[in-house]
């Protein structure tokens, strides 16, 4: 069984984020962690080839310190690790990020592709797909529990109804929700393994996508960066024992009931 | 601007989401809608009440679970024929995906987890949040069609009283689209008015201390006419059912009035409910991040508060 595990790069959650003003894209120029939410797919991806055999291969596009990243990923268990990089993909928007991920997946022909549940820079839960229908195979998303039974993914996930269960043949595309398990902290070992296992970059050229990444490969672009609307003041009171009753008065007031 | 709005149906009634998007685009451009699955010609009748004057309805065989792939196949031969302009989408587990995957399709740019849309210079400008909701951004569209993917609750139907011409129409589904298959389904309900309904939502976390105390929650809702919520914490913990769940994993709401209780505000479950008219917070830690977000916050025992609350409610008739 191979697996590819598609993670990104984004700010550390210590970081305070920023939008560049100037490019209107966002500061990716403080310390970078792995995608927290990744880091669900690797470990369920760790768990099938532990069950199963086979190979744990990361895919990622990012700037090229990316590569610390994906050598967290690596510490935990992954084989190696494929980064594109390149200048002309900065600014892809989800067009051009699913053109580049989905051709650098198929040069790995992997029978499982696995996502994340979210990025927590661009909020963004949507890639897998977008992928999936570049690679014309079946996706499954939101999946909170994941069986590999023979040639086929079996998933189950939440909806706003209730529960679903999904089954696909292979070679699938699946994004797990970060309720489908406990990811492991590398132990020592795999720390001081992770720096020897392969890492591969690779150019837009190397996949054939020159200009077919970044801004002339997007199709939505950033107008306007503004405050938020605000909520206005607030009020912040200790219960005296009159609580309730400031609270009724309060919502009363605003007509609320 | 010409609109295609994706509508979903649920037990032959149409979601809310979709109807909030719809009423939108009737009020910027020409908006039509479509319906995809069993039952679907029925159901896009009744969109015509909130500014649809075509809607397009698909029964296919191969549409009837609710599966992201053969919609995106029905969506990108529509949106061919019908040379919309700009395909919107409410956003829901199913809509992101097919969202997405017409992206991919068509090229086309899609700008997601919007909480407006407006014209601007007869060109389509959307309104969408970022950096936990610290900075509203303005977003574009470079090429038509324009795909959009809005935030849940952030829309409101608006009902018009219109009437939809309801077209039918066949699609062709790639080999590829139809491998995945629904093998099982369960469906959870929760009593009262579900909390996209709701005007008056009661919503608890962690800190009510054990499942029990949901019942504190419950008769304040009763007395308010609400909804009880409950967060991700709670509803993985088994307290109380994932359809009451408020937050990035779960709906997202927008009632006029919002009573947190033992809530610590943590971003997961702040982009589900900040859109809410009025924010009330009781949480017993004055540093909780919800003081940093809502209306009128107590520090307190929602033990003590909410009980003494609902019969102030109750007696006031």
């Amino acid at each position: 069984m191979k697996i590819a595990v598609c993670v990104k790069n984004v700010p550390d959650a210590t970081v305070h984020k920023k939008i560049d003003p100037q490019t209107k894209r966002l500061d990716r120029s403080g310390e970078g962690a792995l995608n927290p939410t990744d880091l669900n797919a690797v470990e369920e991806a760790i768990r099938i080839r532990e069950a199963q055999g086979g190979e744990v291969v990361l895919v990622s596009m990012g700037l090229p310190k990316a590569v610390d990243a994906l050598r967290k990923a690596l510490a935990m268990g992954a084989d190696r690790a494929v980064l594109v990089s390149d200048e002309g993909a900065a600014g892809s928007d989800l067009v051009a990020t699913s053109r580049v991920l989905a051709k650098a997946l198929e040069r790995e022909t992997p029978d499982l592709v696995l996502f994340g549940q979210a990025s927590s820079d661009g909020d963004g839960a949507v890639l897998w797909a977008a992928v999936a229908d570049r690679l014309r195979r079946p996706v499954l998303s939101q999946v909170a529990e994941l069986t590999i039974e023979g040639e086929a993914a079996k998933g189950k996930r939440q909806t706003e109804h209730g529960y679903d269960t999904i089954s696909a043949p292979l070679p699938a595309i699946v994004a797990v929700s970060d309720a489908i398990n406990e990811p492991r902290y590398p132990s020592l070992k795999g720390i001081m393994g992770a720096k020897s296992k392969p890492q591969e970059t690779l150019s837009l050229t190397d996949l054939g996508l020159e200009g077919d990444a970044g801004e002339p490969g997007s199709r939505t672009t950033v107008l306007e960066l503004g405050p938020p609307p605000s909520r206005g003041d607030s009020v912040k009171i200790e219960d005296d024992g009159s609580a309730a009753e400031k609270i009724l008065a309060y919502v009363t007031e605003r007509r609320l009931l | 601007m010409r609109f295609l709005v994706f509508l979903e149906h649920h037990e032959g009634q149409l979601e809310k989401g979709g109807l909030g998007v719809l009423s939108k685009a009737a009020s910027l451009g020409d908006a039509e809608g479509v319906v995809l699955g069993a039952g679907a010609a029925e159901a896009a009748a009744r969109a015509g009440a909130f500014g649809a004057a075509k809607v397009y309805a698909c029964e296919d065989e191969a549409l009837a679970s609710p599966l992201p792939q053969p919609r995106i196949d029905a969506l990108a031969s529509l949106v061919e024929k019908t040379g919309a302009e700009a395909v919107l989408f409410g956003a829901s587990v199913l809509a992101a995906d097919v969202a997405a995957g017409l992206a991919a399709r068509l090229e086309a740019g899609l700008n997601w987890d919007l909480v407006d849309l407006e014209v601007a210079d007869g060109e389509l400008v959307g309104k969408r949040p970022a950096l936990s909701d610290t900075v509203l951004v303005d977003v574009g569209w470079s090429d038509s069609p324009r795909l959009a993917l809005v935030r849940s609750g952030a829309l409101d139907p608006a009902e018009s009283g219109g009437s939809a011409e309801v077209e039918t129409f066949e699609a062709t589904f790639s080999e590829f689209s139809t491998l995945a298959t629904l093998v099982d389904q369960t469906q959870e309900e929760s009593s009262g008015p579900s909390i996209e309904d709701a005007d008056v939502i009661v919503a608890g976390g962690r800190g009510l201390g054990s499942p029990e105390a949901f019942s504190l929650l419950e008769e304040l809702a009763a007395a308010l006419g609400g909804a009880v919520a409950a967060t991700r914490a709670v509803v993985d913990a088994g307290w109380y059912p994932y359809a009451t769940q408020v937050g990035q994993t779960g709906k997202t709401v927008a009632p006029k009035l919002y009573i947190a209780c033992g809530i610590s505000g943590a971003i997961q479950h702040k982009v589900g409910m900040q859109g809410s008219g009025t924010i009330v917070a009781i949480n017993k830690d004055a540093n909780a991040p919800i003081f940093d977000f809502c209306d009128l916050g107590i520090v307190g025992d929602l033990h003590q508060v909410v009980p003494k609350l609902t019969e102030l409610v109750r007696a006031r008739g």
